[in-house]
């Protein structure tokens, strides 16, 4: 039966998603979440995973984000020596060992912090990048031990320190010594005041919770990527204590922006540079050269 | 809001005893002692006997019950509506009590609460969460969630109380931080990071006790110190046992498993080194004897007071500073 609206309406073309995914083969092209653009992966890719159609920021691996802010020479990891175990021999649905295994095997990575130093664009500075595939890049003990190496190399080396966050939050596997890690990363950088060294904060998509209500936030300049989701508690746990609708684009990195809650909004494509260039700034340093 | 003079009222005489679930036993042998006493008060009979023997039956009954409380039970005992709060501890232990009000920026939050006062006639400064004992207080304290004027107005006596070199102590009560939209315009985030931020430098000793629930980030942002002590049935935890159970086991039902597996106790994170001290209950909870535990928790404060104040300042705050970098537990294996 096709009713007046159905004739106005365009041609359905996209209606059966799931029989085109088999015709495809899989991961050549990707669609955009937000836009729904199709794009090829490759180009998506090229672009540091931001789409070439709307701008929409999808998420990235802490090395490839290394990979693009570092320069490739003179890089050095800190912290890889840290690895997680299991304190309180943690078992839900699943072991805690296992869930460490299982994201080990999808990412690569021992623990949800890659700490690099090395230089961007010449400026040398210690890089802390969150893995959000490791477990919601979730923040444990090692992820605390990890970022206080990279203050203490930073400082040591009078460097400046710049963190890239996204995460959940704390990590519920290893209960308060998750929770200490709020005290502990944020203790550490009295030591970057006190040696007067520049902490660039990052919050990507997403940065909540114990990460976002620690170091996230206390740093002398914060930068966020476009549309992230950046808040305390998460927008669900909200919604069901209000009992309201969150207003439009709450949490979202233009929303804090408005508050006054961050100094700005960076795209991804122009992070380098930005870094760069406060860096410089603050380390009162030549300007980078463009 | 003015300082409520309701607090200044022995709650348990004000009130009848709330029994929790477990405690149904000792619930029943009560009401069979209450029956007999109203019995005894026009009997020509004397039957004082068989109630003291009565009542010593349910002093037993209520240690042997408290004495294998679970994980769960004791995050129950944290949250019970009779155990003392904030203010009853400041009115108990300290003396001229000068509350002050106010973040200067925004607002007073009432889940919080500080001020001057006097420990053993020593002027101090006191902060905790505050929760509220009826329906309409309970409104009034946000059930003892702060929003960040809270933890900014924290911020501020904790700056007061390092310019005047006062010793600062911290009680610990909160569910967590509120989770409302208002709280997250205003920077719930950025308000209790700037929290860790600062107490780990303030430059005057630090004295925390947890005294009820120690819910998260909400908690920890008025609980970084010198010293950190957890009454004997207190919690302290990453998340609460109903979240954690919703997210891992998708059912705030296995909230008794969770709270176990969390390890929120105070015996148990004094045992992995998280926490300093653990200060005993009267039998059967704090609030069953306010008084009780004013006296003991009291003890052990001028004990740890004592002990900060010998060290000179800036030993002290590089203890505090290794002690909280010491925090988590991970291996190390050799580069390869």
């Amino acid at each position: 039966m096709s009713t007046w609206l159905q004739k106005l309406l365009p041609p359905r073309i996209k209606s059966t998603p799931g029989a085109k995914k088999t015709a495809v083969p899989e991961g050549l092209w990707i669609k955009c979440p937000s836009c729904e653009a199709v794009l090829y992966r490759t180009d998506l890719e090229n672009n540091l995973s931001v789409c070439p159609k709307c701008g929409h920021h999808t998420r990235l691996s802490a090395r490839e984000r290394i990979e693009h802010l570092l320069d490739p020479e003179g890089r050095f990891e800190v912290g890889s020596e840290v690895v997680p175990i299991d304190p309180l021999k943690f078992k839900d649905t699943k072991k805690y060992t296992d869930r460490l295994a299982a994201a080990l095997e999808d990412t690569g990575e021992t623990d949800a912090l890659v700490v690099m130093q090395g230089s961007i664009k010449t400026v040398p500075a210690v890089l802390a990048v969150f893995e959000f595939e490791f477990m919601g890049g979730s923040m444990g003990s090692v992820v605390g031990e990890r970022f206080v190496r990279g203050v203490r190399v930073a400082f040591e080396n009078r460097l400046p320190f710049v963190c890239i966050a996204s995460s959940g939050g704390a990590r519920m596997q290893e209960g308060v010594n998750s929770l200490f890690q709020m005290a502990k990363t944020t203790a550490v950088l009295q030591e970057l005041t006190r040696a007067r060294l520049p902490y660039v904060s990052v919050l990507t998509d997403p940065t909540m919770g114990g990460v976002s209500a620690s170091f996230a936030f206390v740093a002398d300049v914060v930068l966020a990527e476009p549309g992230a989701l950046i808040g305390f508690a998460g927008p669900r746990v909200i919604e069901q204590t209000v009992r309201e609708k969150l207003p439009e684009g709450f949490q979202r990195a233009e929303f804090l922006l408005t508050k006054g809650a961050i100094d700005m909004i960076v795209d991804r494509r122009q992070l380098r540079d930005e870094l760069a260039r406060l860096l410089a700034l603050l380390m009162r340093q030549p300007a980078p050269a463009s | 809001m003015r300082y409520d003079a309701r607090h200044r009222i022995p709650v348990a005489a004000a009130m009848k005893q709330t029994f929790l679930d477990f405690e149904q036993p000792i619930a029943e042998l009560q009401a069979k002692i209450d029956e007999l006493r109203f019995v005894h008060e026009d009997s020509a009979v004397d039957i004082s006997d068989e109630i003291n023997r009565l009542q010593k039956k349910s002093q037993q009954l209520t240690r042997d019950i408290y004495g294998k409380l679970t994980s769960w039970q004791i995050a129950l005992v944290a949250r019970h509506p009779q155990r003392p709060y904030t203010l009853d501890y400041i009115n108990g232990m300290f003396s001229d009590f000068r509350e002050l009000h106010g973040d200067r920026g925004y607002a007073d939050d009432t889940a919080i609460v500080g001020g001057l006062a006097r420990f053993n006639g020593q002027p101090c400064v006191v902060i905790g969460h505050q929760k509220g004992r009826d329906t309409k207080e309970k409104i009034h304290r946000n059930f003892g969630m702060p929003r960040p004027e809270g933890y900014r107005k924290a911020l501020r006596l904790m700056k007061l109380a390092e310019k005047f070199a006062l010793p600062l102590f911290t009680f610990v009560d909160t569910p967590g931080a509120y989770p409302g939209i208002d709280a997250e315009e205003r920077g719930q985030s950025e308000a209790i990071g700037r929290n860790l931020y600062e107490m780990a430098g303030l430059r005057t000793p630090i004295i925390v006790t947890v005294i009820g629930e120690g819910g998260s980030g909400g908690a920890l942002a008025i609980a970084v110190g010198d010293v950190t002590m957890m009454l004997q049935y207190s919690t302290y935890s990453v998340i609460s046992p109903e979240g954690c159970a919703s997210i891992l086991w998708k059912s705030a039902e296995n909230a008794s498993e969770a709270a176990e597996i969390l390890g929120i106790t105070a015996p148990r994170l004094k045992q992995l080194g998280l926490i300093d001290k653990v200060v005993n209950e009267p039998v059967g909870g704090a609030h069953r004897d306010h008084a009780a535990i004013m006296v003991s928790l009291k003890k052990s404060l001028a004990e740890a007071l004592r002990q900060l104040q010998d060290q000179a300042i800036e030993s002290l705050l590089q203890a505090r500073e290794e002690k909280i970098l010491s925090y988590g537990k991970f291996k190390e294996i050799t580069a390869g």
